[in-house]
This record gives C-alpha cells, structure tokens and sequence, in this order.
C-alpha cells in the first residue's frame, strides 16, 4: 500500500466485483483517478456503471475487490468522516420536522441553541423551504426533501462533500439555483466534490473535470477537462459557444453508437 | 361532517335498539336471571357508585393494572433496547426469550400464588411479566429495523453511539413500542382481572367471581360493563399518548393516500 502522493482523494486500480446467488459480477473496474482538493469532479456513464460505488468506496461504506482508495494519502479502511455523503434518496429522519432535520449535524457538532437555529434559518433560506420549516418531510414535495437533504449537508460541512444525483428530482430553474449554490460553496470554502449525474448538460456545467464511464462493467472511457472558469454563469452559461462544444462532445461520447448509425 | 354526524346516529340508533331488545327479552321471556336487564345494571351502578362499593374495587383494579403495566413497560422497553443493540447477546438469549414468549402467561397464575403470595403485589407482577414480553418484543423489533442508512449518513457526521440513540434509534422504535404498548393495555387489564379472580377479595376480578359465584347476574353484568369502559379509558391514554410523542404519524396517516 503507497501513501503519499498528490491529490485528496486516489482511487488506484480499483475493482469491485459483486458475488449474488453464485453468480459474481463486476460492477467497475480499472479505475484510476485523483481527485485534487478544491476541485469538482463530475462521474456521468449510464446506470449501473458503477459511479455511486465509488463514492461509497470514497466514504468507506464499501470495500475494493481489488485497488486502495487513498484520502489525504492515508488508505481508506473504516467510515471516513471527512466526508458528507447525499445519497439518491434524502434519508431524512422522518419524526423530525425540515428545521430539525436540518439541525441535525449541528446538534451532533454540540452547537449552542441559538446559534443551531441561526444556521437553519440561514440554510432554509438559502435552498428555498422558508415557511416549511415546521411541515414534516412526509409533507412535503420529494423535491423540496432533496433541498432538506442538501441543507442539511451543508449544515454538516465536510471537507468534501459526495452527492449522488442529488438534483435530479428538481425543476430546471431550481436546479440551476442549487447548483450555483454548490459552486459558490465549494468557491468560498475550497470544497471538494464529487458528483454523480446522469444529466450531461449538469455533468459539464458545474465540472472542472467530468469522468465519462462505459456501461457495465464501468471503465473510465474519458476524462474532460472542460477548462471552465471557477467562477461561472449557470443560467448563461449554457448558451455559450465553448460550453455547447464541450456538450456536444459527451454526447457524442456516451451515444457513440447512435452517432456511428446516424453518419453511415 | 354531515358523514361523521350520520354515523353517530346510526350508532346511536343502534345502541337503543340493542339495549331495548335486551331489556324486551330479558322481561318478555323472563332471562333475567341469565342476561340481568339494563334497567337493572343501571340501578346496580348507581348503587355501587353511591355506597362506594364501586370506588373500593375500581381503584384496586386501576392500581394494579397500572402499575403492573408501567413496571412491564419500562423492563420491556430497556431490555428491547439493550438487546437490539448488543448482537451476540440478543442471539445468545433468543431461543430462551422465545421459549418463555410462547408460553401462556395465563399459567404462570398459579405459580405466581406460590411464590408471591395472594396479595396486591403478586397481581403486579403478574400483570408486569404479562406486559413486559410484548413491549419487550415490539422494542427488539423496532430497534432491529432501525434504518442502516439513516445510521451511516449521521456516522459519517461524526454522531457518537450516544447521538445515534437518541436521534434515531429510539424515535424510530418508538412506532413499534407504542404498537407493543396498545397491545399490552388489554393484556394489563386480562392479568389483573384473572389475577383477582384467582385470589383476592378486592377488584373488579374478585367482584366479578363474587357476583357470578352468588348468581347476582346484574351485578356481573354491572362489573363488566365497568370493566369495558375501563380498558376503553386506557386506551384513550395510550391514544393520546401517542399522538403527543409521534405527531409525525398523525400528519403522516391523515394524508390521502398517493401511488
């Protein structure tokens, strides 16, 4: 096991492989990726490749078959706790209103009362849910627990934060908001992400880097730099020339079948 | 409203005609001795309420079954926790719980007698022994179905044993707990009374036997209809209970259902 090197994170000849009813089955392998600090990576391939594996690798829910996942150098072996985790499904507790889901990591942390309370406040404001701080999230749009989940996220305030498709239940507006909001938190506190999407337009909008899988079993087929600035105009954004190139780019990556059927 | 108004009448409507039949039957065919008469019942409870009679047996019966209830609840509750968390003891233990879970609390009576004697704390902790397994139980159950995901998401915030207990663990078990508790009130009421009947000369059980062995049939049917307003009562508690500490299942159950 090598530590040391560059990056935050490394994934270094990973393997997973599955064993159900006899039959094993390898959900992604030979990956090797480095995640430095500060940036945003995005993983998008099709489902099933593999993508939410590695982010439970990098958290250390799940083990490699093969390879080492490496975090600030050191082998991931146990749960690692510099990391907040935003899965497909928002795993809000469901006996807490929105506020006091929210409140959740910073109860945890120990925070006074009052300064628990200020910190919802500004959270709620800031995903949108002002007015349902009280409802319970059975009450509540599957969008809006999404929103909940990610305050709450932020309300715990990892070094790096993994998501899983954590915006595909919103509207487009919305999504636009939160992930403004992800970029200008990781600009004003030099967060890590990593980011699943099946979205390819959100794969490259919010990336420096966008990893594009093959299906199962999952590879690393390209790694983009899209070479877009830190800072960046997500409502505008999409209309520029440079990032209409790049789109057109991973499409043509991920559909490569179709392009081949539609030029013969 | 209109709907839940015509339901009360029917209700209402109904009451009357059973009870008038009731009454009907018993002077008509002359079943008093076999079936008493509301008419009847209802002078014995008067009665009983104004010589005290009632008050003597109602509070010995209420006493017993409370507090063999909240012993019961209480044990049942921190062994359900405990055990859910601790794997390998719960494992160790299972088969013995089992064994004792299955058996009918009822035959333990006599043993009871033996060892506790006839007196008021003997039908406690009876009645305790009866509530425990099934809080007991529930709380396993619920603790064991505690969401893992849930667990790992506050892990990874840095929640120590102490915060995983309290913020989920116990809420989430809570559902099943009260499932184990409106379980236990009729269970609480069926000891204390079996344990009156087999030995004592005070509570609703022994005035039940009293009233049947001496062919006083109104004053069983009085007993039993006290009897029925009681676990009626009981329940209410629970009820209550339950939508103070779990309102989300309130909001939640008075949604309309979606697919």
């Amino acid at each position: 096991m090598v530590a040391g090197g560059g990056g935050l994170i490394r994934f270094e000849g990973i393997n997973k492989t599955f064993n159900s009813g006899g039959r094993s089955l390898e959900a992604v392998g030979e990956i090797n990726l480095t995640v430095q600090e500060g940036e945003v990576i995005t993983l998008v391939g099709p489902s099933g490749c593999g993508k939410s594996t590695l982010l439970n690798m990098a958290a250390g829910l799940m083990k490699p078959t093969a390879g080492v996942v490496c975090y600030r150098g050191n082998p991931v072996t146990g749960l690692n706790r510099h990391v907040g985790y935003m899965t497909q499904s928002d795993h809000l507790l469901p006996w807490r209103s929105i506020a006091k889901n929210i409140a959740v990591p910073l109860e945890i942390k120990g925070l006074s009362r009052v300064k628990t309370s200020a910190r919802v406040a500004e959270l709620i404001d800031l995903v949108g849910l002002t007015g349902f701080e009280s409802a319970f999230p059975t009450q509540v749009s599957g969008g809006m627990r999404k929103r909940a989940a990610l305050a709450r996220l932020l309300a715990s305030d990892p070094e790096t934060l993994l998501m899983d498709e954590p915006f595909a239940a919103l509207d487009a507006q919305l999504r636009i908001a939160m992930q403004t909001e992800l970029l200008r938190v990781r600009e004003k506190f030099g967060k890590t992400i990593l980011f699943v999407t099946h979205d390819p337009d959100e794969a490259i909008s919010i990336a420096d880097r966008c990893v594009i899988f093959s299906g199962r079993p999952g590879r690393i087929v390209r790694v983009l730099d899209t070479g877009l600035p830190r800072r960046r105009d997500l409502a505008k954004l999409r209309f520029e020339p440079e990032f209409l190139t790049l789109a057109r780019g991973l499409w043509e990556q991920l559909t490569p079948d179709m392009h081949a059927e539609a030029c013969s | 409203m209109t709907d839940v108004l015509k339901i009360n009448v029917m209700r209402l409507i109904l009451a009357v005609a059973f009870l008038w039949g009731w009454e009907y039957a018993a002077t008509a065919y002359k079943l008093s001795f076999y079936i008493s008469r509301p008419s009847e019942i209802y002078a014995r409870l008067l009665l009983w309420v104004g010589d005290g009679t009632l008050a003597k047996h109602l509070f010995v019966t209420i006493y017993v079954a409370i507090s063999g209830f909240v012993l019961g609840s209480i044990a049942g509750l921190l062994v359900g926790l405990v055990l859910g968390r601790a794997k390998t003891l719960a494992r160790v233990l299972d088969p013995f719980l089992m064994a004792f879970y299955s058996m009918p609390k009822v035959a333990l009576a006599p043993v009871f007698v033996l060892w506790f004697g006839v007196d008021t704390s003997m039908k406690v902790i009876f009645v305790a022994t009866v509530v425990f397994f099934l809080v007991f139980i529930n709380t396993y159950s619920g603790v064991r179905n505690v969401s893992r995901e849930q667990l790992t998401i506050l892990r990874l915030m840095g929640a120590s044993e102490l915060n995983l207990l309290t913020k989920i663990v116990f809420p989430s078990a809570l559902v099943w707990v009260f499932a184990g508790l409106r379980l236990s009130v009729p269970y609480s009421l069926i000891g204390t009374i079996l344990g009156e009947m087999t030995a004592t000369n005070k509570g609703l059980g022994y005035l039940l036997a009293n009233t049947a062995g001496t062919f006083d049939t109104a004053g069983t049917f009085t007993t039993l209809f006290v009897i029925i307003l009681l676990s009626m009562t009981f329940n209410g508690v629970v009820r209550v209970l339950e939508h103070v500490l779990m309102p989300w299942r309130i909001e939640h159950d008075a949604e309309e259902a979606t697919i």
